[in-house]
């Protein structure tokens, strides 16, 4: 186990930057998961730490060691592919053993821990078998077990789960958490799947364009995004975003007003605003209200759509802008399409943004 | 007509032209073996009509006997299958080394070596026949009798030239490119070196693209005739097809060829028979032809 460090890392193809200088500290045993848009990197500075990129800039150290320039077997680490990448002509023993047999371990030493690692994820009865033989899940199985095996000081994860079924892939990621509890390695996982980053985590980074956009705990993301592209990224459904005036400012709470919302006044935290400014104002379908007055902020309109999903309901409503806010509700409700509706809101729960440039075609 | 009658008239017409193609390729081989047992004047006055492809007449074994007598044949395959085999090996080794380090290792200077290699294929062997022939006449040997210069009349002068060509290597490096590169990390960072990775690895997945090149190989060098015709004068050395030359002295017997390629084309028979089921994978697989 080891605390990873990464410092200014920096990768180029020519004169493509695809990571343009990433800062991370990931502490010893610790579940990191970076998470991002397709194309933001997270793939290429996992390899990078893997050893299977070069990195053209910045330091990065395992342990106490820097390792920029240590081939992949020197590094201590084991990685588990997103296409499994088990070796198709051995058989799921000699697949999990073959990091020790590179290694020159002794026959004992193989059979005693492709056996201990074969209880851990309970495919005693799959050795002898090929992966011609297995299923997705089973074959995901062999590469962890191929990971494992070794004890390396860090685990690497490249979208595990992106191969498997929605059910199977439930299973995996609820294996993979009792996993990382019970050899308390340190763990990171790259995905796209929000659910697998927010479940997983000790300590999420969110990637944009080679550039890291925030880190934290899963739940600080979510209630404290720090930019538009995380609050947008993190949350099913989506952050509903409503371009705002700001009217006046009192303190650190700034009153804004917008087409089909009433005044209210927000946490300003993410200033300095300033009076007659455009802000995006930042809204979780989750803290939507419908049809209660309990809330201060208030918006109004029709109902686009409904979606019963049984323990909740998703609804959108299309404001009298014509643009749409989704609310989702924690019980069944019934909605007749085109019926008026009030949203409100708590506004401790709204967030305020400056406006961003590449977000602003997607706020409302 | 129904559409069952077309499906059917169609299936008939397909396997009609596909079993005229196979009879065009099998007629030359039939005509080769029945002629072998057919006594010379047999031979010529039924070359012009159907009798050529049937085992009729008077047929034995004496075109076989006599043609043992006329050359030392058992000694020219002995020759050319040694020769075959020693290069087929030694090929398959090198050449696939080669093609692991053009497709999975970066080095300055791959994309250039690769370029030059593959520009050898243009080049015809009869070009550098000559230049070839100078250099091997010179070269240095330690062998049984101690340093000598000069291969020519040796098994080393048909074997080492062949062990590289443009033609295998670029086989090996097509069929390894194919291969999932996540294999090969996942190798490496389990830590493996790269000769793991190769001999472990890349070359256990590789059965198709060695049998193809083993053919390939094995072919152009069992019928090697020029390069051993110009460096080879001793009997001792000379292999099966310079040996043809035998039957075409004074008084052509043509019963005696045809007995002698029907000889000399079973090493070749056996050794695609062998391996024929990896070479049609190979075909099927990588879309490269033979």
């Amino acid at each position: 186990m080891a605390r990873i460090t990464l410092k200014g890392l920096k990768k180029s193809y020519g004169n493509a930057h695809v990571i343009k200088g990433v800062d991370i500290d990931i502490e010893d045993g610790e579940f990191c998961v970076f998470v991002g848009p397709s194309g933001c990197g997270k793939s290429t500075l996992l390899r990078m730490i893997a050893g299977l990129e070069d990195i053209s800039g910045g330091d990065l150290n395992i342990g106490d060691l820097r390792v920029n320039d240590l081939p992949p077997k020197d590094r201590g680490v084991a990685m588990v592919f997103q296409s499994y990448a088990i070796f198709p002509h051995m058989t799921v023993r000699e697949n999990v053993a073959f990091g020790l047999t590179v290694s020159g371990a002794s026959k004992q030493e193989k059979e005693a821990k492709v056996a201990e690692a074969a209880r851990i994820l309970q495919m005693e009865h799959l050795l002898d078998r090929r992966p011609s033989q297995l299923s997705g899940g089973q074959r995901q199985r062999v590469a962890i077990g191929r990971a494992i095996v070794r004890k390396p000081r860090v685990f690497l994860f490249d979208e595990p789960l992106s191969n498997l079924d929605a059910a199977l892939r439930m299973d995996m990621r609820m294996e993979i958490g009792k996993l990382h509890q019970q050899l308390g390695a340190t763990m990171i996982y790259v995905t796209h799947d929000q659910v697998e980053a927010m479940t997983l985590a000790d300590k999420i980074v969110v990637l944009k364009d080679g550039l890291v956009q925030q880190i934290g705990a899963p739940m600080d993301l979510y209630h404290n995004p720090s930019n538009l592209f995380v609050a947008g990224f993190l949350g099913a459904p989506s952050m509903n975003f409503i371009t705002v005036q700001v009217t006046a400012i009192d303190g650190d709470k700034v009153l804004v007003s917008g087409p089909g919302l009433n005044d209210v006044a927000v946490s300003g935290k993410r200033g300095p605003f300033t009076v007659g400014q455009t802000a995006i104002l930042g809204l979780r379908p989750q803290y939507l209200g419908v049809n209660d007055d309990t809330g201060l902020g208030k918006l109004h309109g029709k109902v686009a759509l409904s979606e019963r999903l049984g323990a909740e309901t998703v609804i959108e409503v299309t404001q009298a802008s014509g643009l749409p806010v989704i609310a989702t509700l924690s019980r069944d409700v019934v909605f007749d399409v085109g019926s008026d509706v009030n949203l409100s809101f708590d506004p401790d729960h709204a967030h305020l943004f400056q406006p961003d440039e590449s977000f602003t075609k997607n706020a409302h | 007509m129904t559409t069952n009658d077309n499906h059917g008239l169609r299936l008939i017409v397909r396997y009609l032209v596909l079993i005229l193609i196979a009879l065009m390729f099998c007629f030359p081989l039939v005509f080769m073996i029945i002629s072998s047992f057919k006594p010379d004047q047999q031979l010529l006055l039924d070359s012009g009509n159907i009798r050529a492809f049937l085992p009729v007449g008077d047929l034995s074994f004496d075109n076989y006997s006599e043609a043992f007598a006329r050359a030392p044949i058992a000694l020219f395959i002995f020759n050319s299958v040694f020769v075959t085999a020693i290069t087929v090996t030694l090929s398959l080794l090198l050449c696939s080394t080669a093609g692991f380090a053009f497709t999975f290792m970066e080095w300055r200077g791959r994309k250039l070596a690769l370029s030059i290699i593959l520009a050898t294929l243009i080049v015809p062997f009869q070009a550098i026949a000559i230049p070839l022939l100078l250099l091997a006449s010179k070269l240095p040997w330690i062998g049984m009798d101690g340093l000598t210069w000069g291969w020519l009349n040796s098994y080393h002068v048909q074997i080492i030239p062949f062990i590289a060509d443009g033609l295998t290597i670029y086989l090996f490096a097509q069929y390894f490119k194919d291969l999932p590169g996540e294999l090969i990390e996942a190798a490496r960072v389990e830590g493996a070196s790269w000769w793991q990775i190769y001999r472990k690895v890349v070359m256990p997945l590789s059965g198709p693209v060695l049998a193809t090149a083993a053919i390939l190989k094995f072919l152009a060098m069992y019928n090697q005739y020029l390069w051993p015709l110009m460096v080879v004068q001793e009997e001792g050395y000379r292999p099966v097809m310079v040996g043809l030359q035998y039957f075409f002295q004074l008084n052509i017997a043509w019963g005696e060829v045809m007995a002698y390629l029907s000889l000399i084309t079973v090493p070749v028979l056996a050794f695609y028979l062998y391996l024929q089921k990896a070479f049609i994978a190979s075909i099927a697989s990588t879309g490269v032809k033979g």
